[in-house]
């Protein structure tokens, strides 16, 4: 603990390229970028798949399936192929955001499947009794009724990406995940513990954005959360952390 | 694939240490998160913070809490035990919503029913209302098995063998053979570890396979 502390508290950890706030600012960007790039892949994806009812069969084994690649390997993989390829610094960075994008995929695709899926039929038959155009439905009905889950999707994305860029320092990528790679090499377990702490703590920082964010974002009309009964042939838990 | 006939016995002995070093966590888990699932549902005031406990849990990064373990626990860095229990504490943190989940969708009427055949509390809890939630709990430990396996191999980077030592030592020597013969046998582990809870689930809910209720 005193360990902790003393790396902590020391002023020179705290400045420089090396330091903490830089590091930080580091696993954020990688995060915001994955997230981003992700999100722009998985959320029209998973509307499209919710909305049409094409292609359930492959989002539901896309999911399962990428959780049992180990990410640590796919890194190391998308390193040694990808990085010869690319110049200069980006020779670790493209590869290793490329493997983020490829685990944020999964969870966000399926949380805005799941949340188009999970729409009350009878307000899409309502919607569309309206007059309102497939477009309309979608945009206007669904998209608003499947936040919930759709933001639960990128929440369990985001803890990922946060998770797996600690590893990704492994293959000589900054970010907090630096503290307790090099702390490692040099035997510095105050280093290593103080980076663990912060990665935690980062975590926790990330997950309750999310959790505000969610709150100010959904419409109050679906907050009164009933708890909703549970699909017996498809129940899905809960997304894990790599 | 020449590479891997050659060190057929080291991957061998690498898998069985990552397989048992991914189950053990995963029994002593379930063993654990069934107490804790049942208490959320008998007293729903211990619902939140326990789901909020649990999931909080969940929030810290596997290397984090594998460097973080010894200084709890006092041991070590390179004993295993830290991964075995940074892993359980995962396990329970997932399991604990899937086994309260679960037993919150029994029926009530089965419940009433099987109070007023005169079974006791804890008779029913483990005649009734637990079978009737293997379902749900099989799915969430599917989930547990399958990541538990790919988080393993994290612990590679503190210094702990298992398959992930192969992902570590490609990548020192710039050898990709190793890193592809990890990966794929991690997906096989993980793969036969869910089809055994497939089966297990299947066996122990015959009620489920029988024909279409008359």
């Amino acid at each position: 603990m005193n360990l902790i502390l003393a790396y902590l508290t020391d002023p020179a950890h705290w400045q420089g390229s090396g330091g903490i706030p830089a590091r930080v600012l580091e696993h954020l960007i990688y995060t915001l970028v994955t997230l981003l790039v992700a999100a722009a892949i998985g959320v029209p994806l998973g509307l499209w798949v919710g909305h049409t009812g094409r292609g359930r069969w492959a989002v539901v084994n896309l999911v399962n399936g990428m959780r049992s690649v180990p990410t640590l390997g796919l890194l190391f993989v998308a390193v040694l192929v990808l990085g010869p390829r690319i110049r200069g610094d980006l020779a670790f960075v493209v590869p290793s955001i490329l493997v983020l994008v490829v685990l944020a995929v999964p969870p966000i695709l399926a949380g805005a499947y799941a949340g188009v899926d999970a729409v009350d039929p009878l307000a899409r038959d309502a919607a569309k009794a309206m007059g309102m155009s497939s477009r309309e439905v979608l945009f206007g009905v669904e998209l608003p009724c499947a936040l919930p889950l759709l933001f639960g999707g990128l929440r369990s994305a985001a803890l990922q990406v946060v998770a797996t860029a600690t590893i990704a320092a492994a293959v000589s990528v900054g970010g907090l995940g630096r503290l307790l790679i090099d702390g490692q090499a040099v035997r510095d377990y105050g280093q290593m513990a103080a980076g663990a702490v912060l990665v935690a703590a980062l975590a926790l920082a990330v997950d309750l954005v999310f959790a505000l964010v969610q709150r100010v974002a959904i419409s109050p009309g679906l907050v009164p959360a009933r708890r909703r009964p549970i699909d017996r042939k498809n129940p899905t838990p809960a997304n894990p952390v790599a | 694939m020449t590479w891997f006939l050659d060190h057929l016995a080291q991957v061998g002995g690498l898998l069985v240490t990552h397989a048992y070093l991914a189950v053990v966590p995963l029994v002593v888990g379930l063993a654990l998160a069934v107490p804790l699932g049942w208490l959320a549902t008998r007293f729903p005031r211990l619902y939140t913070p326990l789901i909020t406990a649990s999931g909080l849990l969940y929030t810290i990064p596997s290397l984090a809490l594998f460097v973080l373990m010894p200084l709890v626990l006092g041991l070590g860095i390179l004993n295993p035990l830290n991964v075995i229990v940074a892993l359980t504490l995962y396990t329970v943190a997932l399991l604990v919503r899937t086994v309260a989940d679960g037993l919150s969708s029994v029926p009530e009427q089965v419940r009433q029913a099987a109070t007023a055949m005169g079974i006791g509390p804890v008779r029913r809890f483990v005649t009734v209302e637990l079978p009737l939630a293997v379902p749900v709990i099989a799915a969430g430990l599917r989930v547990a098995a399958v990541s538990n396996v790919s988080i393993v191999s994290v612990a590679a980077l503190i210094g702990i063998a298992q398959l992930g030592s192969l992902f570590t030592d490609g990548f020192a020597r710039d050898f990709l053979d190793p890193i592809v013969v990890g990966i794929v046998a991690c997906i096989v582990l993980a793969l036969i570890l869910d089809l055994a809870i497939v089966a297990l689930a299947r066996a122990v809910t015959p009620w489920l396979r029988g024909g279409r209720a008359g």
